[in-house]
């Protein structure tokens, strides 16, 4: 059976947590919180997950191990054990985010959630992005708000700013992102399969660097395929999430 | 004491902050008698939820202190963020951590705590008034101070308490109920049901009494007055209302339609609408 493009970012994202060792994975969206578990499950058992509330799970799911309510998940976050993959409603080319308005501020055109906590997972605990549908609306040349801090916002608040500032990936369902390049924008580091890095481009609101020979996002697994299929969503629940 | 006593002690202009978190565990009850009231001109401090939409809604705020306005499983609380696209109100846009920061602060009776959140963000460009503070260590950081929240009242909402205004919660999070009530000068404590100390340590463990009498200057009986938010594990969120009372938000017509049905009488009407739109288990 081929791997369908939801199957691609679910992998995608586990692969976010590779080599994090015993921290808090914590996903926000359904394709990041797939890829948390496919990542406990297989090549890094020793992460920490909720059950989206304040209980923490063991391997299970269902075993409870553990209690997390939001003072102690705030502590979490400020105490570095910890990688989020955030949403964006924005995103621009150092990885600024933002999730609180679109347009001016003082009067906004689109209210969304506000800051929540993307300053505070920002400057404390590596954070990743997820964002479903990679568009010239989401990667914009400005954000309309700040609210996670990109490389060139972190570097300009000085070294308490930068200290454990750090934005491992952004994945899409178009590509991997990343900021590997001297000046801290960002670059493609790898294509899903079937996308190429024209369309990438297109859709992207700001010139992005993808270089030649970039790679394929890598296959899963017989086993990680199973895994997904028939273990972490039997329901299909990836196929909502993302656009074949 | 009464809904009605507690929130008569509440005058226009105050500063009120509100427990829970989202939609889970607000003091519902409470808000709805502040919606009766014809106080106004609140300065509102609360991780936001329906209290924020429906107070934004009656016009009752004149500032907002928050980091988020959510229902939760419905992600965009639609009064907030109407009254935001209109600028009906002030607004102090902080972070979560800045946010339990400023209240902590406030507890401690001290002018601010260091954070690192907020630094780089416009969090710091749309609150100018915020400043930043230096470490006097070697290391010479330089953080956020975030300023105090200081409440002129808090108002929570508990699973149990007794009549003297010791609270105890029975569900996964206590939320910040108990800063916000030490934050504050007067603090009101709605609670499932009045019960007597001598129940609390049969029902749970010690870590679970979270507010002390010392701290409360009321306590009122409201069962289901968490509705139609979460309040685990007496009861879950309402999801039917809440997508029902979303539904209304969007549209003028419909929210009258639905202040009538709801919002028109006291709490027990309030209470006798919702079981009665319960059982039709149908649209408003």
């Amino acid at each position: 059976m081929t791997v369908t493009r939801a199957e691609y970012c679910v992998l995608a994202c586990a692969e976010a947590w590779r080599g994090d060792g015993e921290v808090l994975a914590a996903p926000m969206g359904v394709i990041p919180r797939l890829g948390a578990r496919l990542a406990r499950l297989t090549f890094a058992p020793e992460l920490l997950l909720t059950d989206g509330e304040a209980l923490l799970t063991g391997t299970d799911d269902e075993t409870v191990e553990g209690w997390l309510p939001y003072r102690r998940h705030l502590g979490l976050v400020m105490g570095g054990k910890r990688h989020v993959m955030m949403g964006a409603s924005q995103l621009d080319p150092y990885g600024n985010q933002n999730i609180s308005c679109v347009g001016d501020w003082k009067r906004p055109r689109r209210q969304l959630l506000g800051v929540r906590g993307a300053p505070v997972n920002t400057l404390n605990n590596p954070t990743s992005y997820w964002v479903p549908r990679h568009s010239p609306r989401v990667f914009v040349e400005r954000v309309d708000m700040v609210c996670g801090v990109g490389y060139d916002r972190a570097a300009a608040a000085g070294p308490a700013a930068t200290r454990f500032h750090r934005i491992p990936r952004v994945v899409t369902d178009l590509a991997v992102l990343d900021f590997e390049t001297p000046g801290r924008t960002m670059r493609v580091r790898s294509l899903h399969p079937g996308v190429s890095a024209e369309r990438v481009r297109e859709a992207t609101g700001f010139p992005l660097a993808v270089a030649d020979g970039v790679p394929a996002t890598r296959e899963p697994t017989a086993e990680e395929l199973r895994l997904i299929r028939e273990v972490i969503d039997p329901a299909g629940l990836r196929e909502r999430e993302v656009r074949p | 004491m009464s809904a009605e006593e507690a929130v008569g002690r509440i005058e226009s202009g105050m500063t009120v902050g509100i427990g829970g978190w989202g939609s889970r565990r607000k003091p519902m009850a409470l808000v709805r008698a502040l919606l009766r009231s014809d106080v106004r001109d609140l300065t509102v401090v609360s991780y936001g939820g329906p209290d924020v939409g429906l107070l934004a809604a009656a016009g009752k705020i004149r500032k907002l202190v928050t980091a988020f306005a959510t229902l939760d499983s419905i992600p965009l609380e639609p009064h907030f963020r109407a009254a935001r696209e209109r600028a009906d109100f002030e607004l102090v846009e902080l972070d979560e951590a800045m946010f339990l920061w400023g209240l902590t602060a406030a507890v401690h009776r001290l002018p601010f705590l260091p954070i690192r959140a907020g630094l780089g963000s416009d969090v710091m460009t749309v609150n100018p008034l915020l400043r930043t503070v230096v470490s006097p260590y070697e290391d010479g950081e330089e953080l956020v101070a975030v300023p105090a929240l200081r409440l002129d009242v808090a108002l929570v909402h508990l699973n149990r308490a007794d009549a003297q205004g010791n609270g105890q919660y029975l569900g996964p999070d206590p939320y910040f109920d108990d800063l916000f009530c030490e934050a504050a000068e007067q603090a009101y404590l709605s609670c499932e049901r009045v019960v007597s100390a001598s129940g609390f340590l049969a029902a749970a463990g010690p870590q679970t009494l979270l507010v002390g009498r010392h701290a409360v200057a009321g306590v009122i009986e409201t069962p289901h007055g968490a509705h139609f938010t979460s309040c685990a594990p007496d009861y879950g969120r309402d999801e039917a209302f809440q997508r029902a009372y979303a539904k209304a938000a969007a549209d003028p017509a419909a929210w009258q339609a639905f202040t009538r049905r709801f919002l028109a009488g006291d709490e027990d009407t309030y209470q006798a609408a919702v079981a009665a739109y319960a059982k039709e288990g149908e649209d408003v």
